[in-house]
Order: structure tokens, then C-alpha cells, then sequence
């Protein structure tokens, strides 16, 4: 960048040059910046588009569209509570499975210096967030889930369903689609985007802090973790909530897997439904009278602040992080 | 071994199992859709459409052709936006705007595509008065645009500075320099992007599913609801019908095959690039 501010200024030292009015010049420029200007406006006609659509259900309904759990285009009344809970517990469950996987990798591939595994296991992980979504829960819906119906379910209702307080996340149901299904799904599905983002976080530890640590007699795992997470540590919090901005916001695959069953259950085990996934389903067969369209964009614009902030947040984070230490 | 050394090595062994764990579900994913997809595809299922409920056989071609219609018009849109902002970004842009645009394309990357597909049904498709293949190709352009702006900023700020200020110092006009020298040296780093978009547009389904809806026969009118691949194996692999679901995974094996194809290609041309410029 500092070259390039040089060249600019040479450039613009010969004043016959910057005098003569260059319209290639302006018309290049002028339609770059209308253009960028023009993804500005995309993000806000987004939200103001949705927050349009969403406000005859939001001024109807008021805080019970968030309180409620009665669902009824019949009698025009929406509460959401099931979809918000749905959506944080599936959530929940990927990020709790995810994180542990996507720290180990991303250490793993900072530590490792041959090339013959870094390379390959870095394609295979960037070509895992290549897998559209349908394809996951395709996957989910003929293979996962009965695997994972037939032995994961029994086994834990056997063991940590036995146990107080914990046990009511596994009381079993005989629900084939269920939270815990759609939790896995998606889980595999940010490890590649937590994975990628806390190494681009820990390559910016400065290697001083590691030699100096390894110098001193520090084991590896010693090493990792008193001078590589720490200083990583609010860039792998950037990195979390980017895996859950896209966990939240996923569709398709979670729609497949979780049953869509209405209702607030505090078993894993049993079926939920989240705000993508009746989004997905509902909005083809709603009907232009009544509230349902509108209270379906609503549902929308919950989402996609709650991802945009989370992902403004991460990146915020994740800067910081990494000038931090340059 | 002492007790501290022996926690070092579990830990590394705790890193390889990650590793292990974070890679078993693509090698199965690749797996399955191979097993059960093969049997799936034969001549077929290119060139015919939907079969009725339960009447085996049938194929996906309308689908293939109306993701390619949906993906193509997204590709004509998004990519002179998305290369146009990066250009920008990376040879005109300083101070805020430059910044608030920048930070706008990467929050953006995050847009759940349900929440553009439910954005351009309520801006597009009530305008309109119907489903169409348009506006799944201008909310697969929501999705697109930052994709591409990202990843060809990146591209181009690869082209060194060298090469514009030996442009500059022979008298050629900036527009000249951008056009002539950065866009093509940064060329095959544009196609990366563009490839990447393209993937990702192939294998939406939440966007199309709320603007394209979908159509049991082939349609090749940008104005009409029209199918598209991911959309068939939603709808197919929910269905009862065994022949359906074959015919789900049949296409998941074309767009897995598509989307890894386009990944894998764009990875090793961004590969050469950064040698050739590194």
C-alpha cells in the first residue's frame, strides 16, 4: 500500500499530467465507486425490503411474536418460540461439537511442517465447505441419521440420560428426525469455516513467542497453550461466531434432518424446527391474505441481523487479533 | 518420559484425531453419493424430465438446464459487479468508503441464502407477479457479488505494484493501466473467483426454492418458475417414492461432481498463480 501511495504522488507531481482532464480516468472511477456504492445499498434495501414485509406481523403481534408458541395461519396467530428455540439448541449442539474439532485442526496444521499432510488435509477441509447443503442433507436424511438414530440415541439415553439434570437432553423419543441429528449436520459443516479462520488467527502469532517458549524448555502442548492461545484467543472467539452466524442461517440440510416437529422439547432425541427451515417450508404455501408472509420475512430479518452482527463482531475480533502482533 | 512430555505427545495425538474426525464425513459423504448415485445415472437421466409418482425412470434435464439457465444469468450479473468492486477496492479505494465497502462485502459473505431468497421473493417476485428464473438468478447474484468482490480483491492486489508504475511512468493513462495491465496479469486469479462463485451458486437451494420454485418440465423462459438440480433433490429425497429417491441421488452426484470439479480447479489455478506472482 505505501508503494503504491508513491506511485500516486509521482504521478501526480508532473502537473501538466493531473491538469489535462482524463476521462477514461473519471469514467473508470466513477463506475467503480457507483458499482461498490451499489453493494452498500444492496445490504440496506435488504434489511429495508424485509423490514417492510416483516412490519404488519411485527406491529400485530408485538413481543408474542417472540413469546408465543402458537404457530397458526388458521386463526392469524404467530409466536416463534419454537423456531428461535430450535434454532439455538441445533446451534448450540454444532458449535459445542465443532469447536474442540476445529482448534485440534487448526493447531494440527500449524504444527505440522511437511508438506505431504498440510497440503492435502487443507484441500480436503476447504473442499468439506465446498459440499452444498443439500448434498449434507441428502446424506443426513439416508445415512447419518439412521446411524446415528440406531447407535448414537440408544447409547446416550443409556448413559448421560441416566444421569440428573443432564439426562433431560436425552430422554429418548421414536422420532426419526430429531435436534441431535441436525446439531451433527451441522457441525461437520462449520468446522471448515472455524478451522479456517483460527488458523489465519494463529499464523500471525509472532514466531518469537514460540521459539521463545520452546527455548525455555516448553513442551509443544506447553508451548500452544502458554503462547499460542492466548494470543489467539479473541481471534478463535471471531471464528466461533462466524460458525454460528452460519449455523443459524442454515436451511436446507437442517430442514431434512430435525423432523420439523412443532413444540419446545428439552430432549436432543426429540424433533425441532428452526426459523430457515420453516421459512423454507412454509413460504411457497402461504397464502397473500393474512399475516403469514409477513410474519415469515420477520422471522427473516431476525435472522440475517443476528447473522450480520455476528459476522461484523468476528471480523472486528479477528482484525484485532491479527494487528495485534504484526 | 516425564509426565510433562507425555501430556505434550496426548496432546498431539489429540490434534491428529481432530484432524482424523474433521475429514471421516467428506470421505463418507464422497462415498455414499458415489454408491448410491451411479446406479442412478445413465443416458436418461440427462435427456428426460420428471416422471409421475412412482413411475421409475425419468431424469433431471430440465433441472440441469434450468440451473444452467439460473447460474448463467447470476454469472452475467455478478461477476461485472463483483470484479468492478474489487477493482475499486483494490486501485481507486481509500479512506471510509473504501473501508465501509470492504467490511459491507465480507458481513455480506455471511447472508444466511434463505434471507436472500426470502429478500428477492419480496422485491422481485411479488413485482412481478411470479416465480421465475430471474430472480433466482438475482438472489444467487446477493450471494455471488461479495464472493467474487473478496476474492478478486485479493486477486488483484497479488499484481505487483512494479508492473503499474512502470505502466504509469510511460504516460499510460491510469484507466489504460487498470484495464490493460492489472485485470489481465490478475486474470486466471479472476477466473478462481469467478469459479468459486459459480460453485456456490450451483448448490443453493433455500434461495431458488423461494424465487425459481421449481417445474416438472423444462422451461427455458427467464420469466417462468424453472427447476434447478439442488431443488429436484430436496424435493425428491423428502418424496416416498424409491424411484425418486434415486433419482436424488443421482443428481446429488452431478452437483457434487460439478461443485468439486469447479473447487478443486479453482484451487489449482490460484495455486499456479501465486507461484507465478508470489
Amino acid at each position: 500500500m505505501e508503494e503504491r501511495s508513491t506511485t500516486r504522488s509521482v504521478s501526480d507531481a508532473g502537473v501538466p499530467v493531473r491538469r489535462r482532464l482524463r476521462i477514461g480516468d473519471l469514467t473508470l472511477r466513477g463506475g467503480t465507486v457507483a458499482v461498490s456504492l451499489g453493494l452498500v445499498v444492496l445490504l440496506a434495501g435488504l434489511l429495508v425490503v424485509l423490514a417492510t414485509g416483516a412490519a404488519p406481523a411485527l406491529s400485530q403481534l408485538g413481543l408474542s411474536f417472540f413469546t408465543s408458541r402458537q404457530w397458526d395461519p388458521v386463526t392469524n396467530h404467530f409466536g416463534a418460540l419454537p423456531y428461535i428455540y430450535g434454532t439455538l439448541v441445533t446451534s448450540t449442539v454444532a458449535l459445542v461439537l465443532a469447536l474442540p474439532v476445529s482448534i485440534g485442526l487448526a493447531l494440527l496444521l500449524n504444527e505440522v511442517r511437511s508438506k505431504w499432510v498440510r497440503n492435502p488435509l487443507t484441500v480436503l477441509v476447504d473442499l468439506l465447505a465446498a459440499i452444498p447443503s443439500v448434498v449434507y442433507g441428502l446424506w443426513g436424511l439416508f445415512v447419518l441419521a439412521p446411524a446415528l438414530n440406531t447407535y448414537l440415541a440408544p447409547f446416550l439415553a443409556r448413559t448421560l440420560g441416566k444421569l440428573p439434570v443432564l439426562g433431560a437432553l436425552f430422554v429418548p423419543t421414536p422420532a426419526v428426525g430429531n435436534m441431535l441429528n441436525a446439531g451433527v449436520i451441522l457441525a461437520v459443516m462449520i468446522v471448515p469455516i472455524i478451522t479456517a479462520v483460527t488458523r489465519e488467527v494463529i499464523a500471525t502469532v509472532p514466531a518469537d513467542l514460540r521459539e521463545a517458549s520452546l527455548a525455555l524448555g516448553a513442551t509443544r502442548f506447553e508451548s500452544i497453550r502458554m503462547a499460542v492461545l492466548p494470543y489467539a484467543r479473541s481471534g478463535i472467539v471471531g471464528a466461533t461466531m462466524l460458525g454460528l452466524g452460519r449455523a443459524l442461517g442454515e436451511t436446507i440440510a437442517v430442514s431434512m434432518v430435525i423432523g420439523n416437529g412443532l413444540g419446545i422439547s428439552a430432549s436432543l432425541l426429540a424433533p425441532g424446527y428452526t426459523i430457515p427451515a420453516v421459512i423454507a417450508n412454509e413460504f411457497r404455501e402461504a397464502t397473500s391474505t393474512g399475516l403469514q408472509h409477513s410474519a415469515l420475512l420477520a422471522l427473516a430479518l431476525v435472522l440475517v441481523v443476528i447473522a450480520l452482527v455476528l459476522a461484523g463482531a468476528s471480523r472486528l475480533l479477528v482484525r484485532r487479533s491479527e494487528r495485534g502482533f504484526r | 518420559m516425564t509426565a510433562r512430555k507425555a501430556a505434550s505427545t496426548l496432546f498431539m495425538g489429540a490434534l491428529w484425531v481432530a484432524g482424523l474426525v474433521a475429514v471421516i464425513p467428506l470421505v463418507l459423504i464422497v462415498y455414499y453419493v458415489l454408491l448410491k448415485g451411479l446406479p442412478a445415472v445413465h443416458v436418461g437421466f440427462f435427456t428426460q424430465t420428471a416422471p409421475p409418482p412412482g413411475v421409475p425412470g425419468g431424469g433431471m434435464s430440465q433441472a440441469m438446464w434450468g440451473t444452467g439457465l439460473i447460474v448463467g444469468m447470476a454469472t452475467l450479473i455478478s461477476v461485472p459487479l463483483g470484479v468492478l468492486t474489487a477493482v475499486y477496492l483494490s486501485e481507486f479505494g481509500r479512506g471510509r468508503l473504501a473501508v465501509g465497502v470492504r467490511f459491507v462485502a465480507e458481513i455480506l459473505l455471511s447472508t444466511p441464502s434463505i434471507v436472500a431468497g426470502a429478500f428477492i421473493w419480496a422485491l422481485v417476485v411479488v413485482a412481478m407477479h411470479s416465480f421465475s428464473a430471474l430472480a433466482g438468478a438475482i438472489a444467487l447474484t446477493v450471494l455471488m457479488w461479495p464472493i467474487i468482490t473478496r476474492a478478486t480483491e485479493e486477486t488483484l492486489r497479488l499484481v505487483p505494484d512494479e508492473l503499474r508504475e512502470a505502466a504509469l511512468a510511460l504516460g499510460v493513462p491510469r484507466w489504460k493501466m487498470v484495464l490493460r495491465i492489472v485485470i489481465p496479469t490478475a486474470g486466471s486469479g479472476i477466473l478462481t473467483a469467478v469459479m468459486l462463485a459459480v460453485a456456490r451458486g450451483f448448490g443453493e437451494t433455500a434461495p431458488i426454492l423461494l424465487t425459481s420454485l421449481g417445474n416438472d418440465f423444462l422451461n427455458t423462459n427467464p420469466l417462468q418458475p424453472t427447476d434447478a438440480v439442488p431443488l429436484r433433490i430436496y424435493n425428491y429425497a423428502q418424496s416416498a417414492f424409491p424411484a425418486w429417491q434415486t433419482l436424488a441421488w443421482g443428481g446429488a452426484i452431478t452437483l457434487l461432481g460439478a461443485v468439486l470439479v469447479l473447487s478443486i480447479g479453482a484451487r489449482l489455478l490460484s495455486d499456479r498463480q501465486q507461484r507465478r506472482l508470489g
